[in-house]
């Protein structure tokens, strides 16, 4: 167990998660007032439907153009749920009927759809989050993955999907609250979610639901599931010939992928108070696999970074020159897809991390023994033939010129 | 539901609404075949098509202003030339776009996507920057308005006739080009073997480039043909770009009769029922409908039987 524990989260990953929980629980809590806080928080809920692109894109290779779906699915959920609890017969006195959302009563609906009705409790609620986009995404996946619709069907099906879902809400104002959505989210459970303290809590409950998703995912990512989803992104005819059911493999991640966004969806609502189709549509889903590939498509710690620093520059950008917003995002768009498609999370491996090793002779207990065993030899001999199968696995990591120093 | 209709309205109903339909038909073909030829053929994913046709848009407002300030005499035939211009400005943009964005990418299909996507936020931004955030339409000429009377209820209006006229035209121009012409033999060569095409002399760089470059001076005249019927936004484009793949797709993306079949049975069933229930609910049931079949029928209505 041990061992298997170690195999799944290296000292470099867990290195990685250190760092980012450092940095989401305790330095921007710090650091900045409820206002920045509240909008990390709404940043991290992207992040979540970025890890599940990383997933199913980066590794499965099957991008989905309709993680709104689910993000919006999500939070849909999670909003019926508050407005029902705002819209008490109390509450609603003034309407023509109390006790139905305002919305409903705007559009001469006198009676709560069906559909509605669960959504008094909050188990349902919580369970439905969780379901309904999973469910959903499971027939989706079942219907293409089956029948071996993959790649660039799969990313126009997807967002189709995604426009027909956003028509819908729209078309349906009595029942979804059409273009505006469901506003005017107050409490949960009877508390205000509205006040600083409230936002300080939901921050950190999101955040240790966003940590749960990426144990999940390095475990996905790490067992023999990852392994296989990476051979049936590269070669999927010989993952397929060597016995494997392929289809059940990208129906499963994405599920996975479909989950976290619903999450992300549900603790958005929860934290920015409402929910509208503008976060369901194929802009934001485009939107959303941007995130993915800044950060990185292979890292899931690069899908966190993506989030935060793209949603940080749009914030940035569209407050001083909104005009520029969409010309960066397009130079974003083609950038990082041209120069370096591994995102970030590349640039990092390649560059930085290799810097900070030679800087600081960080290197790990294998190649200091190297290192040290080098050092000890008074004359560069003319080596034996064999060279030592560790020095040659380390010896890209040693620092420039080590090997022929000596 | 029918109930409350006579029979003759009844046909004038499904006249008129046909003829809608055969006008939107007319434009989601101009739209659907540049994209077919760019994604059926090359297999790019063209995410700025709609922005293309929105060039095409942009180039005849521009026009029918200059002609109408400095040449009002010849505003009469200001199309024409409005759309000669559109297809070149479209096929020169796209043939420039090939070179400096999709010429890398065509092992990462899914790549071509994003990329072109960034395109079309910074083309859409730059229409808003230069044309404003309204929306602008074109005024017709005097023949152009107005409409036919076929019986007492049943009218068909001129510029749809035209645009229909138009649609025949170019798709018969690029079935010519593309499967009777020489240079749609390299294109179709290029395609189905890449090395073997350029072992027998065949210059397959600048066959993906004029091939891409045409794909998108037809959306321009698309575009073109689209002010007739509605007016230009900046983001205009981004409405039709779902659509317009969906029937490509539906088609079977290397088949042009199966982007005009699929183009047409979508536009009569969105039209059709358009009448009897409300237009986003039409299509909701429209997209359902295809994405049901697409689900079924992965590979389209017309396959073409190759392997790959």
């Amino acid at each position: 167990m041990m061992h298997s524990l170690k195999q799944i989260f290296p000292r470099n990953d867990l290195v990685a998660f250190a760092v980012l929980a450092a940095i989401l629980a305790i330095v921007f809590p710090l650091t900045m007032d409820i206002f920045r806080l509240n909008l990390v928080g709404k940043y991290l809920t992207y992040a979540f439907v970025a890890l599940g692109l990383v997933l199913c894109w980066g590794y499965g290779g099957i991008l989905s153009l309709g993680q709104g779906i689910f993000f919006g699915l999500g939070g849909y959920c999670m909003a019926m749920f508050l407005k029902l609890e705002a819209s008490s017969p109390e509450n609603t006195a003034i309407q023509s009927t109390p006790g139905i959302p305002d919305f409903m009563d705007w559009n001469q609906i006198t009676e709560l759809p069906w559909f509605w009705e669960p959504f008094h409790s909050l188990p349902f609620t919580i369970l439905a989050v969780m379901v309904v986009p999973t469910v959903f995404a499971f027939f989706i996946g079942v219907a293409m993955f089956k029948r071996r619709v993959g790649g660039v069907y799969f990313a126009i099906i997807t967002q189709a999907i995604a426009a027909i879902l956003t028509i819908l809400i729209i078309g349906q104002q009595g029942f979804t609250g059409g273009v505006n959505g469901i506003t005017d989210l107050r409490t949960f459970l009877g508390w205000d979610i509205r006040t600083d303290s409230a936002k300080y809590l939901l921050y950190f409950v999101n955040l240790v639901l966003l940590f749960i998703c990426l144990v999940i995912a390095q475990f996905v990512r790490k067992n023999k599931l990852g392994r296989i989803l990476v051979a049936m992104r590269v070669r999927e005819e010989r993952v397929r010939f060597s016995g494997y059911d392929v289809s059940n493999f990208k129906i499963f991640v994405f599920c996975l992928g479909a989950l976290f966004s619903a999450l992300g969806g549900a603790m958005f609502t929860l934290q920015v108070g409402f929910m509208s189709p503008t976060f369901v549509g194929i802009v934001p889903s485009i939107e959303m696999v941007i995130l993915c590939a800044v950060g990185g498509r292979l890292s899931i710690f690069g899908a966190i970074y993506g989030a935060l620093l793209v949603n940080f520059a749009k914030t940035t950008f569209s407050e001083t020159f909104p005009e520029l917003w969409l010309f960066a995002m397009g130079a974003l768009f083609i950038s990082v897809v041209l120069f370096f498609p591994n995102g970030l999370a590349s640039l990092y491996q390649e560059y930085f991390l290799p810097w900070v090793k030679t800087k600081f002779n960080l290197t790990n207990k294998a190649s200091k023994a190297i290192n040290a065993e080098l050092e000890s030899k008074v004359k560069p001999q003319v080596e034996p033939q064999v060279e030592p199968k560790e020095q040659q696995d380390n010896s890209a990591k040693l620092p420039a010129g080590a090997r022929y120093e000596s | 539901m029918f109930a409350e209709y006579s029979a003759s309205e009844l046909t004038a109903i499904f006249a008129m609404q046909g003829f809608a339909g055969l006008i939107l038909f007319s434009v989601l073909v101009l739209m659907a075949l540049g994209l077919a030829i760019i994604f059926g053929q090359m297999g790019v994913i063209n995410m700025a098509h709609g922005e293309f046709m929105i060039l095409g848009a942009y180039i005849t407002y521009l026009t029918s202003n200059v002609f109408a300030e400095y040449l009002p005499s010849l505003f009469v035939g200001y199309f024409f030339v409005a759309m000669v211009l559109a297809f070149g400005v479209t096929f020169l943009l796209g043939m420039a776009v090939e070179w400096g964005l999709i010429r890398f990418l065509y092992k990462r299909p899914l790549d071509t996507l994003l990329a072109t996507w960034g395109l079309s936020l910074i083309l859409q931004q730059l229409y808003r920057t230069i044309f404003g955030a309204r929306e602008v339409g074109v005024s017709l000429p005097d023949w152009m308005m107005g409409s036919y009377a076929l019986t007492d209820i049943i009218e068909v209006p001129i510029n749809g006739i035209f645009v229909m006229i138009l649609t025949l035209v170019i798709a018969l121009s690029v079935y010519w080009l593309m499967y009777r012409s020489g240079w749609g033999r390299q294109v179709r060569a290029v395609v189905q073997n890449r090395p073997m095409a350029s072992a027998v002399g065949i210059n397959t760089e600048k066959v993906d480039r004029v091939t891409f470059g045409l794909g998108c001076g037809i959306a321009g005249i698309a575009g073109s043909a689209f002010t007739m019927v509605g007016s230009t936004g900046p983001t205009s484009g981004q409405l039709y770009i779902v659509d317009t793949f969906l029937v490509v797709v539906f088609g079977g993306a290397q088949s042009l009769l199966g982007t005009i079949a699929s183009a047409f049975s979508i536009s009569q069933a969105q039209s059709t029922m358009e009448f009897f229930l409300s237009g986003s609910m039409a299509k909701v049931l429209t997209l359902l409908f295809v994405v049901g079949i697409l689900m079924l029928r992965p590979q389209g209505l017309f396959a073409m039987k190759i392997r790959h």
